[in-house]
């Protein structure tokens, strides 16, 4: 009995100090309780809770707080696409049709498409690659470096590496666009589901270049912008970029490329 | 004599034991929250207020109930409850007054729970036997330290931001922990001056 005097003695102190600070705390949150608009709260159950960021915001609860004060539109977040309509009954809005969105990866440069300059051994990190001299061991330096910075970032595992080029899943992605922050050579985009064709090369670099780096990069030829017939494609920078808002989906872009490196989506 | 003995306690504690820049505790926030100037003064606030108020509940709490009922082994796990609740307490009052200076402090509110300056000086305060108003004056002197070294920070940190002359590898984080590096030895220079 003796023996468990002194350990009855510092839970009680314990649990008695707990108890006191217990009180003071509940009777200071009622006192110094701040009104919520129950509207935020309602946006917020309807929000995913996962605070990924993608939206700007520092959270979910800062971009509930921003839609019911109308600084941020009701469709900001890309993965409650299916709640927007209820978002919009919380507030007493109607919502826009809410279009889902996806990230692509601009790049298709496998391994047996792209040459290597050496064996890279070292960080598995693209961030810190992309500072080492070369810029990767990969010939071409403007594409996917292979070693899933994007990947590791992705609360969803919808990205996967997939014969040294990034993947995305688009059944799992919620166009969040934590990837897209994270590629340091900016490959990722967020675009619309119902995109029909993209270019999945984002090397700016001249035709010569890009035909002795990558067997399948774009090389800025324009022959896709002649064939277009709806004008959705043009070329900067010797890189094609399809407007998905013109693009009917014909498919002759990607039928009379010389490269193949226009890829259908849906 | 008594002013004498708290600017000596303010210099020491202040500037030449700084808690983060001699003492290394509280870098968490230090580098954390150092990125605006005006969240860091708030941080600073924040703290100064944790730790002073802290000083004197431990030192009670301490003295009163721990020391005569022969606890002292305690006194890591009831600081740790004194001091959450008093973060506690001090985010529903900026919750309450000032809105804005809540948001930016944002996540680095509650984490001044685990901030381990005000356990630190909790602690250091009970370990050396100080009497409650040196305890005070010790608490609030280094958390002024604190603040001064974050502040300082955030300055500097504002600067370089934007510098185009730092190398792209050295931007951001790193040059953070260079400039703290920095910031640290210079501040070896006021061992000097007691």
């Amino acid at each position: 009995m003796t023996f468990f005097f002194p350990i009855l003695k510092a839970m009680l102190v314990v649990g008695i100090t707990g108890l006191i600070i217990g009180i003071i705390l509940g009777i200071a949150g009622k006192l110094l309780a701040v009104k919520e608009d129950p509207r935020v709260r309602g946006v917020r159950d309807l929000l995913p809770g996962s605070n990924c960021g993608g939206c700007g915001f520092t959270g979910c609860d800062a971009l509930a707080a921003a839609i019911v004060t109308g600084q941020a539109p009701i469709s900001a977040c890309a993965a409650a696409f299916s709640n927007h309509e209820r978002i919009a009954n919380v507030i007493g809005q109607t919502a826009e049709k809410a279009v889902r969105k996806v990230a692509i990866v601009h790049c298709a440069g496998t391994c047996d498409k792209t040459k290597l300059k050496y064996n890279y051994h070292g960080l598995a990190d693209c961030r810190k690659i992309s500072v080492v001299p070369g810029q990767g061991s990969k010939l071409c330096t403007k594409g996917c470096l292979g070693f899933g910075s994007c990947a590791n970032v992705c609360n969803e595992n919808a990205i996967s590496i997939i014969n040294g080029v990034a993947v995305v899943d688009r059944n799992l992605c919620v166009g969040c666009g934590a990837c897209a922050k994270v590629c340091p050579n900016g490959l990722i985009e967020i675009i619309p589901e119902t995109s029909k064709y993209t270019v999945q090369c984002s090397s700016t670099e001249h035709g010569k270049y890009v035909r002795v780096a990558c067997e399948i990069g774009c090389i800025g030829c324009k022959i896709c912008v002649k064939n277009c017939e709806a004008q959705a494609i043009t070329v900067e920078n010797n890189l094609a970029k399809i407007n998905p808002e013109l693009c009917t989906g014909c498919g002759k872009c990607a039928e009379k490329c010389p490269r193949h490196i226009i890829f259908k989506m849906v | 004599m008594l002013l004498q003995k708290l600017g000596l306690i303010l210099v020491s504690s202040a500037l030449i034991n700084n808690v983060v820049l001699s003492q290394f505790l509280g870098l968490c926030p230090f580098l954390g929250v150092s990125k605006n100037t005006k969240t860091a003064a708030g941080m600073g606030a924040a703290v100064i207020f944790v730790i002073t108020i802290s000083s004197i509940f431990t030192w009670l709490i301490f003295n009163y109930i721990l020391v005569p009922l022969g606890l002292n082994y305690l006194q890591t796990i009831v600081f740790i409850m004194v001091i959450a609740a008093l973060v506690q307490l001090v985010e529903m009052i900026l919750k309450k007054t000032s809105p804005a200076l809540y948001k930016s402090l944002g996540v680095f509110l509650p984490l001044i729970t685990t901030n381990c300056a005000v356990l630190g000086v909790a602690l250091s305060n009970v370990q050396n036997g100080f009497g409650l108003p040196k305890s005070v004056a010790y608490g609030f002197c280094s958390a002024l330290g604190f603040t001064i070294a974050i502040v300082l920070m955030a300055g500097i940190r504002e600067k370089t931001e934007n510098c185009e002359s730092i190398p792209k590898v050295f931007r951001g984080t790193p040059c953070v922990l260079l400039i703290s590096g920095l910031m640290a030895i210079a501040f070896t220079g006021f061992a000097g001056i007691v």
